[in-house]
């Protein structure tokens, strides 16, 4: 049995007044102790739902989950004991200190009160807050609550490590910070799950991807396989006049390895053998047919190109959720 | 590997009195904190006190009583019940923010948080209490019983404040924001305690309205802690209504299914929600 095994995980929502959301759909995923594995996928793919289930958060309608053969579902309090846990959203008390946060948080783990104090006092300097450890976390940026959030996960040193899309919002420093912590951590032992809508991030982080959509995985592999599996680079046009996307289109098919897909309206996009020369001739071709290109270039396969390959539809990654507890 | 830390040697209890210290340390540093909601709720009993005596004061005419001496048990009561929905609305903020969520991945009692939450509150009903009885004793509130009767008339109602928090924790656990918990609170609880005895007697009110009065259990609490302070005008006749003949057996009656039916009902909820 693997470290971290959910099989089969159905979650249902019945929300008033709108049809029923099959949030878990048959979610099955693996994770190997010591390992990182990541969650990719878009909005409403399910990744907050199997986070929630793995700790302890809410029950799914059916499915089993073990970790290091616990069984999840039937012992949450001996899973909370060995878990640490960050949600997609900052968790943390706005009338206590960073420092209380923490504290209260080793307390509630049952450390005592000296240990809590210690621990606080060294997440404190390991998530940079230091300065700001002694005013309440009202203040805190949305950043600042994030990482204190995130301290919170590591109080207790826990075996394995839940992070629920542990770097949206924050600034790119902080988020290669905090992609440091938790490099250490793995290189200690930790075993981590975490969610991104980034395949940058996967990619950085993951030993394992599985990548999620309607609440099933949809596929899994390393980063490179995953990469590899969309094919190679990209050639993304897009039209001025959007009346004149099918003649784009078949143009990009002509020189494309494959199905050219339309991402947004006016942009399309192909897989090519040899980036340059197909770039080159798309362009050309275009211009011969009087079709006028507002942008034309190459690029690697993203996660919208793996969406558009596994799924058929379009990734609607969305940026717009970041800082949100601020 | 660097090592998990251990918990310290600890049993069930234990574990549960310590977890609920915790989080009613962390209810009243809220208040040290935001002392704008301890503030609110002192002004806002010495201003009822200061008002109903004042501007009601010289319009109700009890027979052989002072209003203020008729009234306090009523604000009391009112001021009680309305700040046991400070329980619910802190529910349902402390789910908002999420603070729950952290809660329950945490190998801690969730039994606690709700002990915690309840406790935190009676602490605050009981300032509150406090200072209403100092503002009555300066507009000429008298208590004209025995020191064990006065202890006994401040404790139903802090009882009754206690059963009420839980109550109000539940819901404040089922609805989807704090403000609903507010309105809603407000729309039901104003016209309980005024369809009272609490304000004026209840005798006097239209037929409907006096026997919703009469079975009305904010009634019988203004009527226990009425007698227990000895502040029953002298000639009152009680209505036929049960709770109206037996006010303090209907509140410790109504304490006891508020906490059977609470408290476990509480507690599951806790175990089920998350943000
Ligand atoms: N409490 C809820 N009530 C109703 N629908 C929900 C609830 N939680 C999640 N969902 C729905 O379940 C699906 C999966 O949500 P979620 O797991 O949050 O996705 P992700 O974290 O990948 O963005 C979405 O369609 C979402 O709208
Ligand atoms: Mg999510």
């Amino acid at each position: 049995m693997a470290f971290i095994e959910a099989r089969d995980l159905v979650k249902t929502y019945s929300p008033k007044g709108s049809p029923e959301v099959r949030a878990l759909d048959g979610l099955t995923l693996e994770v190997e102790k010591g390992s990182v594995t990541a969650l990719l996928g878009p909005n409403g793919a399910g990744k907050t739902t199997t986070v929630k289930a793995l700790t302890t958060l809410i029950k799914p309608d059916s499915g089993s989950a073990f970790i290091d053969g616990v069984d999840v579902f039937a012992e949450p309090q001996a899973i909370r004991r060995m878990i640490g846990a960050s949600g997609q959203y900052a968790a943390v008390d706005q009338n206590l200190t960073g420092f209380e946060n923490l504290v209260m948080v080793g307390r509630l783990y049952h450390l005592g009160a000296r240990v809590a104090r210690q621990r606080a006092t060294e997440l404190i300097e390991l998530f940079d807050l230091v300065e700001a450890q002694n005013r309440t976390v009202k203040g805190y940026s949305g950043g600042m609550r994030r990482r204190i959030d995130l301290a919170g996960a590591l109080v207790i040193r826990p075996p394995v490590l839940f992070l629920d899309e542990p770097t949206t919002g924050l600034d790119p420093r902080s988020r290669i910070g905090l992609w440091e912590v938790i490099e250490q951590l793995v290189n200690d032992g930790t075993t981590v799950l975490l969610t991104t809508q980034y395949l940058e991030e996967a990619d950085r982080l993951a030993d394992s991807i599985s990548v999620i959509d309607n609440g099933r995985v949809i596929a899994k592999g390393t980063a490179d396989e995953l990469k590899a599996s969309v094919g190679g680079l990209r050639v993304a046009v897009t039209v001025v006049d959007e009346t004149q996307i099918d003649a784009a289109r078949d143009i990009l098919t002509r020189f494309g390895t494959g199905e050219s897909a339309v991402l947004n309206g006016r942009t399309l996009v192909v897989p090519v053998q040899e980036g340059p020369v197909a770039l080159a001739a798309i362009v050309s071709a275009a211009a011969t047919k009087g079709i006028g290109l507002h942008d034309a270039g190459m690029r690697r396969p993203t996660l919208d190109d793996v969406f558009l390959q596994l799924t058929g539809h379009a990734a609607e990654t969305e940026d717009s959720e970041t800082e949100s507890a601020a | 590997m660097s090592t998990t830390l251990k918990p310290i040697p600890g049993n069930a209890v234990s574990r549960f009195v310590s977890d609920g210290a915790v989080t009613t340390w962390r209810n009243l540093m809220k208040i040290i904190r935001v002392p704008e909601i301890l503030l609110f709720s002192l002004i806002q009993p010495i201003m009822f006190v200061l008002l109903f005596t004042y501007v009601f004061g010289a319009a109700v005419v009890i027979p052989g009583s002072d209003y203020t001496s008729f009234l306090m048990a009523g604000i009391f009561a009112q001021t009680v019940v309305f700040g046991s929905t400070y329980s619910g609305s802190a529910m349902a903020q402390d789910l908002k923010d999420g603070i729950i969520d952290r809660f329950r991945t945490l190998p801690m009692s969730g039994a606690a948080v709700l002990v915690g939450r309840t406790t935190g509150d009676l602490v605050i009903n009981t300032l509150s209490m406090l200072v209403m009885m100092g503002t009555g004793l300066l507009v000429g509130w008298r208590v004209k019983s025995s020191p064990l009767e006065f202890l006994a008339g401040v404790a139903i109602l802090l009882l009754f404040a206690y059963a009420f928090s839980w109550v109000m924790a539940f819901l404040g656990m089922s609805v989807k924001s704090p403000e609903v918990i507010n309105n809603a609170s407000f729309l039901i609880l104003f016209p309980l305690t005024f369809i009272s005895n609490a304000f004026v007697p209840s005798e006097n009110l239209p037929t409907p309205l006096r026997v919703f009065a009469e079975w009305n259990p904010v009634s019988a609490l203004v009527q226990s802690a009425r007698e227990l302070f000895g502040n029953v005008p002298p000639g009152t006749v009680a209505g036929d209504a049960w709770p109206a003949q037996n006010p303090i057996a209907t509140v410790l009656l109504g304490v006891a299914v508020l906490l059977i039916v609470f408290v476990p009902l509480s507690i599951r909820k806790f175990a089920t929600i998350s943000r």
